[in-house]
């Protein structure tokens, strides 16, 4: 990796330092509950949410640091914040 | 050394020294401006903002913000889109600016800024000194000073070819003295959109923000990386030394007017004292030179015309075979009793064979004014160092007892 000068990266540059360690509460899907709206998906922050084949949607841990705007917002109550145990 | 101009004077005019900034700004041709105002920088802003309003400067958006913080902040995204940008400020403004010049320069954006120098509060002073700019020597902006209103016009068209050159990439604050030039009326040539137009091409960087190929600017560094980002900012401010020199060349060449690269020399060949400053001051010091050689007084002038990057080099080569340098500094580091320009003189000096005895004298604080008799006074204990040796290294000028 060659640096380029004032700290100017492309995207995904940092995909190799995971950064999922950061989250104390994990959120996890209820699938009876979720109507596919994709809320979740447009209003994460970190780009940790992604689409699944059959519609429905699945959280990248490896990134997610838990901050759980999308259980706030989730219309259906269809993600719980669950306390992560180490 | 001092060169023979080519000025047209049938192009000669007298203005302000805030409009000849404002005209030289206009004729660059920037496509932002962001500033707040502040005294003594208003009228270059105030004159800005005639020109935008009477449709002078196409293709230009002039942004209202509500503080210092805020002008240079905008100025950061827009340079990251690859627009060419400009503020100006001062004193109080500057100090408020201070986080976001560190992130100008960090991420490489080659920003010009008017810098119109005034003392900083408390006291409250709206005169002129150097300590805010001074303030603000290691935020990695080049950093130039003016000795008169011809100067700073030309300066700041050379300040953004130096600063957009692709192996600079760096701010640049291009210093007035407040009041003492943004407000005085002195006969100039203003900078000429002809020439300028072929002086200073489009500023096309290599990378600039855009959604269709998104990057980020200023992106974290964690200990792996954030010494190397450091180390290409100084590498990038010690290839501007050629540069800078290179630009003043080009510009001698292309509009017959020459004001020093990184330093300039008034009478220094046969100098055995020589005056070190920066700025407006350099022309009283001039004068005096000139009615102390006509008693055969062999005193010279360095003019430190750029501060940032530190011309070490031009610096000691010019003071070498003097028999004692005297540095004047309209600031101080408060707790060591020096200015900056006198700390980092001898600091060059220190690790060489050249032994020259530097005295430093701390003057023109909140806008006391500096008269030729000081300046001789100076002279005159310069004068003594040289036969007696350094009795007082560094010290204020005419502090008034009476008060104290």
């Amino acid at each position: 990796m060659t640096l380029l000068p004032g700290g100017i990266c492309r995207g995904s540059t940092t995909v190799v330092n995971k950064t999922g360690g950061w989250r104390t509460f994990m959120p996890v899907y209820d699938y009876d509950k979720c109507v596919k709206c994709k809320l979740c998906e447009l209003l994460c922050p970190d780009a940790s949410i992604d689409p699944r084949d059959d519609g429905f949607f699945e959280f990248n841990y490896d990134f997610c640091k838990g901050c759980g705007i999308c259980a706030n917002e989730c219309p259906k109550s269809a993600i719980e914040m669950v306390l992560e145990e180490k | 050394m001092s060169r023979e101009m080519n000025i047209d004077k049938s192009k000669m005019t007298v203005v302000e020294g805030s409009y000849a900034v404002a005209h030289s700004v206009k004729v660059c041709k920037p496509n932002v401006i962001s500033a707040y105002p502040i005294t003594p920088q208003t009228h270059i802003v105030e004159d800005l903002s005639q020109f935008m309003a009477d449709g002078e400067i196409p293709n230009c958006e002039y942004l209202n913000v509500e503080s210092e913080f805020s002008a240079l902040s905008a100025l950061v995204g827009s340079a990251a889109v690859g627009a060419r940008c400009y503020s100006a400020t001062t004193s109080q403004g500057l100090e408020l600016m201070h986080e976001v010049l560190f992130n100008v320069s960090g991420m490489r954006l080659p920003v010009v800024m008017t810098v119109t120098n005034r003392a900083v509060s408390a006291p409250i002073s709206i005169w002129n000194d150097q300590q805010d700019s001074i303030s603000q020597r290691d935020t990695g902006w080049i950093q130039m000073h003016a000795e008169n209103i011809q100067e700073i016009s030309d300066m700041t068209a050379q300040a953004y070819k130096i600063s957009e050159d692709k192996d600079i990439m760096m701010p640049s604050m291009v210093c007035m003295d407040g009041f003492i030039l943004s407000h005085v009326y002195e006969p100039l040539v203003l900078l000429e959109q002809d020439i300028t137009d072929e002086f200073l091409p489009r500023y096309e960087p290599e990378y600039t923000l855009d959604p269709k190929n998104p990057l980020s600017f200023g992106a974290f560094a964690d200990p792996n990386y954030y010494t190397e980002f450091r180390y290409m900012q100084q590498q990038a401010m010690e290839r501007s030394l050629k540069k800078i020199e290179d630009v003043a060349e080009e510009f001698y060449d292309m509009y017959g007017r020459y004001f020093g690269g990184l330093i300039d020399e008034y009478q220094t060949e046969d100098a055995d004292i020589i005056l070190m400053a920066m700025g407006s001051i350099v022309g009283t010091i001039k004068d005096v030179v000139d009615k102390l050689r006509e008693n055969n007084v062999k005193v010279g002038l360095l003019k430190v015309r750029t501060f940032r990057p530190f011309p070490a080099e031009a610096i000691t080569n010019v003071i070498k075979d003097a028999k004692v340098v005297v540095v004047l500094d309209k600031n101080i580091s408060l707790g060591l009793n020096e200015g900056a320009l006198f700390t980092e003189t001898k600091s060059v000096l220190y690790n060489t064979d050249i032994r020259v005895p530097t005295i430093g004298y701390m003057i023109g604080h909140g806008g006391r004014d500096i008269k030729m008799d000081t300046i001789e006074r100076i002279i005159d204990e310069a004068t003594e160092v040289m036969k007696t040796g350094i009795k007082k290294e560094s010290q204020f000028v005419d502090v008034r007892e009476d008060l104290l």
